[in-house]
């Protein structure tokens, strides 16, 4: 019995008419026409939720317009509808008058032209009067589907004043809503995972680069602010890392301070080094095919070549597309056995290669023996069909494989496809790093300059505890790490996975703090039920720190009190704290009041200092563009 | 050049504002668009409608593409919707049932060959549901695999595929029906 589905394709196939040339022609330039007369209204460039239910609303008029002006078909039920149709016709038509000349040619072209009022939809749409309800809500469902397209990952947390502790599987946001405010009477305590990603600053750049606003959800200000090197205190002795805390005037706020927490991890020198296993997992989808996706990963994957030894061993496997394991095991010294194998690597087809993901951590078994660090790198545009499809099924995997010492770092590569919030899951379950990759430089900071830190973990499960002192602080809120909250009481469970710090890497945690008394105090004093405060001390608070020693199931505590004043303000902890501001004003957060673009800024450009890789040049360059565009 | 870009930069080139880069994509994908909303809705009176509204809309919804989904993934949601909003008024519209849905009215037509196989597919498109016929109708592009699908109508891969297993199951039992005396 042939297959129905093919009989069936076969007929449409047949049935199926080629479009009508002239209608093709006088329809491309009909769209080109609306495309036009779009440029010149530079307030829509960011489309609101209301918009696009206007311009539902108003394609639908025009539609039944176009209905009744083409066919004349005035059959009773048709004619029903011309009612409804007319009563909206009239007010859109005057608005448009209203809206000046620029579109007083719509208008009259509205009768003759029925189709060109659709590119209406979206002008009409800007301060009309409320539609009609009934078909404000019928239009509405098909609406939603269509907007949670454009805002993909819009949070599925919601974290407000009164939250509930939040779940300790934080990996299901990709971002989560802004960190409340919270009242020191009524929650002393905070608790977080760090982390070490980089990924959200680079989506930034490549969204501002393009003249695009990035979308809210992207913005993760932690990352944004790790994106950078800073030379806080080295750690002293046997401790893989350390913390400088320092206490400053909060930029926006003269009112309110800033505790700001730098980690600098240990860098062991590279002769040290213990051996590296790496299996290359590559995505060779069709959709790689792209100049800055599988070429840019070759070129990234060879200039990381030159940085390993020769007691390091390289393997590659591919999943989508061609399947299968391209390289064996292989010395790093036969360089030219692993970039031949390299290059005959080709983006193409559609198949799902089974397994990827299981024969890249079978590889990695193979090659790890005792005191060897082993990692894979899965490098990708979004599309995760590595073998397991179920997305919490892959998180499972992801986390058994961690347990037996192997990490997992994901690297993402171009625009479009780029699935950020399976990334960073990912590499959150795997004991790894998420970057995204978008120029040869971009490439070169990842896995060249930073390849220690990003390849030899020095601390695992690293949890951050702060508990502030109610007779000294009243307010505080932590600026970022939305993602990486953990439940207080997961601070002394070792079992609760957390962040990795890399050989060498910084990390930065900000809490914006008010004082008691201080008149910036949002939250009222509860009228029941508050304790009064009976400590006498003047500490700020105390900052609590947990790690595991990398192959070590226990974890061990660092603790230090916070004191006023404390510490230097020195340029790298302006710079973050520019940065921090910056990432805020993305995500539209209401904390900054006047303190817009150009303090960000002036307080960046004040504090670049060295800057020997450029980066801090290139951060306020991208804060320029983001002040032209939102001007917009 | 320009010729050899993707259609997603073309797409953010487009929604920025670049005129040049939104004609090239929309004459890219203007029959692949046309042959899915004649998928869609069955005459191709309606599929040359429904092509003329998304073209003429697509400029200021193309405002809100930001690159988070495939240009084509975007576009044939675009083109879904538009074709339910189009279901959802020809419903009101008391029995003025055009399309797959007017299976009947083509049963009735003269029965010559050609016809009779026309038939069959109206036949069978028409007694599918819309989310079975939907499926059916952006499977059926040479180029979408399941995925793609499951993107475009916002549902899991899985439930393409069953979808896809039900559509079968269906024209099997169609196909059965016919071949009894």
């Amino acid at each position: 019995m042939t297959d129905e589905i093919e009989r069936l394709r076969a007929e449409m196939a047949r049935a199926t008419p080629t479009p009508d040339p002239a209608r093709r022609a006088e329809n491309l330039r009909l769209a080109a026409k609306n495309f036009d007369a779009l440029q010149g209204t530079p307030d829509m460039a960011r489309p609101t939720e209301a918009r696009l239910v206007w311009g539902r609303l108003a394609d639908g008029v025009t539609k039944m317009i176009d209905r009744i002006s083409r066919r004349g078909a005035m059959i009773a039920t048709t004619a029903l509808v011309a009612v409804g149709a007319f009563v909206v016709l009239p007010t859109s038509t005057l608005m448009l008058q209203d809206r000046g000349s620029e579109y007083e040619s719509f208008s009259t072209e509205l009768e003759s032209l029925s189709g060109s009022s659709h590119g209406l939809g979206g002008v009409m749409s800007m301060e009309s009067s409320a539609p009609q309800a009934a078909t404000r809500s019928r239009m509405s469902d098909a609406l939603v589907v269509e907007d949670s397209m454009l805002r993909p990952r819009a949070p599925l947390g919601v974290v407000t004043d009164i939250a509930p502790p939040i779940e300790a599987d934080t990996e299901a946001f990709a971002n989560a809503d802004t960190n409340p405010l919270k009242s020191v009477l009524e929650e002393p305590v905070s608790t977080f995972s760090i982390d070490v990603d980089t990924a959200s600053y680079s989506v930034v750049r490549s969204s501002l680069t393009r003249g695009q606003m990035p979308p809210r959800d992207a913005v993760r200000i932690e990352e944004m602010v790790n994106y950078f090197p800073y030379d806080y205190a080295a750690p002293e002795g046997d401790v893989p890392f350390q913390p400088t805390v320092t206490v400053l005037p909060t930029p926006w706020n003269a009112d309110t301070e800033l505790v700001h927490i730098g980690i600098q991890g240990a860098l062991p020198t590279t002769e040290d080094r213990p051996p590296l296993n790496l299996v290359f997992l590559i995505d060779t989808s069709g959709s790689m095919q792209a100049a800055n996706k599988l070429p840019l990963l070759k070129q990234s994957f060879r200039m990381m070549l030159g940085e390993l030894g020769p007691d390091d061993q390289v393997s590659i496997v591919t999943y989508a597309g061609s399947a299968g394991r391209v390289l064996d095991p292989t010395p790093a010294s036969e360089r030219a056995t692993i970039e031949a194998a390299l290059d005959r690597l080709e983006a193409g087809g559609g198949t799902a290669g089974q397994a990827g993901l299981q024969q890249a951590y079978a590889t990695a078994d193979e090659m790890a023996e005792d005191g060897e660090v082993t990692r894979v790198i899965l490098a990708t545009d979004g599309d995760f069909n590595v073998g397991l499809s179920d997305p919490d099924a892959l998180k499972d995997f992801i986390a058994d494989q961690r347990d037996s010492g192997t990490y997992l770092s994901v690297l993402g590569f171009g625009r479009g496809n780029l699935d950020d919030a399976t990334m960073q899951a990912l590499a959150q379950n795997g004991n790894g790093q998420a970057a995204y990759i978008d120029t040869l430089s971009e490439a070169r900071k990842v896995l060249v300059d930073q390849l220690t830190g990003a390849l030899f973990p020095i601390a695992n499960d690293v949890k951050i505890q702060i508990e502030f002192n109610p007779a000294t602080i009243a307010e505080y809120r932590l600026i970022g790490y939305e993602t990486r909250a953990l439940r207080r009481e997961d601070f002394n469970n070792d079992r609760v996975d957390a962040g990795e710090i890399g050989a060498g890497h910084q990390v930065t945690a900000l809490y914006e703090i008010t004082p008691v008394g201080s008149p910036a105090v949002r939250i009222d004093d509860l009228r029941y039920g508050t304790s009064q405060v009976t400590v006498t001390s003047d500490e700020i608070g105390f900052l609590r720190m947990r790690y595991k020693t990398p192959g070590e199931s226990q974890s061990q505590l660092i603790e230090t009190p916070v004191m006023p004043g404390q510490g230097n303000v020195s340029d790298d902890i302006r710079f973050s704290t520019a940065i921090a501001g910056f990432g805020q004003l993305l995500r539209d957060d209401s904390y900054l009041g006047d303190w817009g673009y150009p303090q960000a800024i002036a307080l960046a450009n004040g504090a670049r200092g060295e800057d020997a890789f450029g980066y801090r040049t290139e951060a306020v360059t991208l804060m320029r563009l983001a002040e032209t565009l939102d001007r917009n | 050049m320009r010729m050899t870009s993707s259609d997603d930069d073309l797409a953010v080139a487009a929604a920025c504002g670049d005129a040049a880069a939104f004609s090239v994509l929309i004459d890219r994908h203007y029959d692949r668009l046309f042959g899915l909303c004649f998928r869609l809705l069955g005459t191709r009176d309606q599929a040359e409608d429904l092509t003329q509204d998304i073209c003429a809309a697509l400029p200021s919804k193309l405002r809100g593409f930001r690159g988070d989904a495939r240009f084509s993934t975007w576009l044939y949601r675009v083109a879904v919707n538009g074709a339910h909003d189009w279901r959802r008024r020809a419903g009101t519209r008391a029995k003025a049932a055009e399309g797959w849905g007017d299976w009947e009215v083509a049963r009735r037509a003269e029965a010559d060959e050609a016809r009779a196989a026309q038939d069959w597919l109206t036949t069978a498109m028409g007694s599918l549901p819309p989310d079975l016929r939907d499926t059916l109708a952006l499977i059926l592009d040479e180029e979408m695999t399941h995925a793609e699908a499951a993107a475009v109508l916002d549902v899991s891969e899985g439930t393409v595929s069953w979808r896809m297993s039900e559509v079968r199951k269906r024209l099997k039992a169609m196909s059965m029906e016919e071949a009894r005396p």
